[in-house]
């Protein structure tokens, strides 16, 4: 398979490459990992005029945490780097869950967890994970960089809020005010597929209480879910099997789950309410590899 | 590489962009004129005639197109050719010596890791990659790194002891 015929630039600065994108209009795409482009322009379910391929941009691969905890993600930090992050293990609870599930290994060295946000599949696995966490996307253009929260950054199916002449530069995921923990859990009939439910989960805590909770679901829905009813009902108490419970049917409710050929509605909603109880219940909240 | 194109009599074929790169594969140096659409494993098999990386789901599924890429396995159908420019590919057919074979390419042989041999060059490769980060990996770390790779024979028992031996071979050495 073939894309269609594209014009090809690969800048050396986010600037050339703004410039590039605004010049393009419409019909330009930003290729980072290309893990998700690629295979579409394949298919010819997207057919750019012109690919600004941002991989030759210095400093775009990084992660790393400031001072006060703020973690930030650069739009070529590739899923491999933060499968293989310590930083994540150690600070990162959900993150570090789910970057090991992402597609494949191979697929992990070139995908980007940037990308993955602007992709905005529904069945992706990191805007859950980003929802959970309260994240924001920082877009550059032309007149400088603004900062838009997750749930705004994705407006629906393979639908994000970037204007033309915007690249996504960063993923902000805002620090813990007090100890975080939570996780990402992923129902996948086998390595590489899509999830047929994903569960992420985060909460913080100040001594027993729970400060913040995000509860986000991948795969149940036309969109990535925030279940935000879910996430309250934990709140301003200590975990219990009560408020986990509680929790738990919630997330349950508010996912829109639909029979298909990876399971029924009934099943996936049964595993958005498992999902949430095994995360929440775990005491130990380290990285778990598959469901 | 050469390409064909259809003459409709318009202007079409006079306005395809094409770009030229420079890359090494399996050492070598290589100069390329190529469309921007074309896939690196496209280039690899017909434009440098290196059919050892085989297109198998060409969907980003089956791992049988992986080449390494500055050392990182990659997809190479999900890679575009023109992004290799300045970079250094390596494919199945860069693993042997002239008359020696990689300790792969042995362990492969000595564990029967193939039956019709489509997803080999694919799993050689990913098993390379693994092996150049971790010598002395765990046969589940073994299986976690093959799992961007299908095999529709074997069953996988054997491929992952091919690795296995592949790396205790390589350690010995």
């Amino acid at each position: 398979m073939y894309p269609s015929r594209f014009r090809y630039e690969a800048p050396h600065s986010l600037d050339e490459a703004i410039g590039l994108l605004h010049d393009g209009g419409d019909y330009a795409k930003v290729l980072a990992g290309g893990q998700s482009l690629v295979p579409l322009m394949k298919l010819r379910f997207a057919s750019p005029e012109l690919v600004v391929d941002i991989n030759n941009i210095p400093g775009l691969g990084y992660h790393r945490a400031d001072p006060d905890g703020t973690l930030r993600i650069g739009a070529l930090c590739r899923h491999a780097e933060l499968e293989r992050s310590d930083l994540l293990k150690g600070t990162q609870p959900a993150m570090a869950a789910a970057a090991p599930l992402i597609a494949d290994p191979i697929v992990r060295n070139r995908g980007t967890l940037v990308g993955s946000l602007c992709h905005a599949d529904p069945q992706g696995d990191w805007a859950s994970v980003v929802l959970s966490l309260g994240g924001s996307v920082v877009a550059q253009g032309p007149s400088g960089r603004r900062m838009i929260p997750l749930a705004e950054f994705v407006l629906g199916p393979f639908e994000n809020a970037l204007r033309p002449d915007e690249i996504a530069v960063e993923a902000v995921i805002p620090p813990a005010k007090g100890a975080r923990a939570g996780g990402y859990l992923k129902l996948e009939r086998r390595v590489g597929d899509f999830a047929t439910v994903g569960v992420a989960v985060s909460v913080e805590t100040s001594g027993e209480t729970v400060t913040r909770a995000g509860i986000a679901l991948t795969g149940v829905g036309g969109a990535t879910i925030a279940a935000t009813e879910a996430a309250q009902a934990l709140v301003g108490k200590p975990l219990s099997a009560e408020s986990i419970g509680t929790a738990a049917d919630l997330a349950a409710a508010a996912a829109q789950p639909r029979t298909d050929h990876r399971g029924s509605a009934e099943y996936k909603r049964h595993m958005v309410r498992t999902f949430v109880e095994r995360i929440l219940s775990r005491s130990d909240h380290a990285a778990e590899r598959a469901a | 590489m050469t390409m064909v194109y259809e003459d409709r009599g318009d202007d079409a074929a006079g306005a395809v962009p094409m770009r030229r790169i420079k890359f090494t594969i399996n050492g070598e140096k290589k100069v390329a004129e190529v469309e921007p659409r074309l896939l690196l494993s496209h280039l690899i098999r017909r434009g440098v005639g290196l059919t050892g990386t085989h297109m198998g789901c060409d969907t980003t599924n089956c791992g049988a197109c992986t080449v390494l890429v500055d050392g990182q396995a990659v997809k190479s159908c999900t890679m575009l050719a023109v992004q290799v420019d300045g970079r250094a590919v390596e494919t199945v057919e860069g693993l042997a010596a002239a008359s020696e074979l990689h300790p792969l390419q042995e362990g492969f042989k000595q564990e029967h890791g193939l039956q019709c041999g489509f997803c080999t060059p694919g799993m050689m490769m990913a098993a390379k990659a693994l092996l150049a980060r971790n010598p002395d990996p765990t046969e589940e770390e073994v299986r976690w790194a093959l799992s961007g790779n299908l095999c529709r024979c074997t069953g996988y028992q054997n491929i992952v002891k091919s690795v296995l031996w592949a790396a205790a071979k390589l350690r010995s050495e």
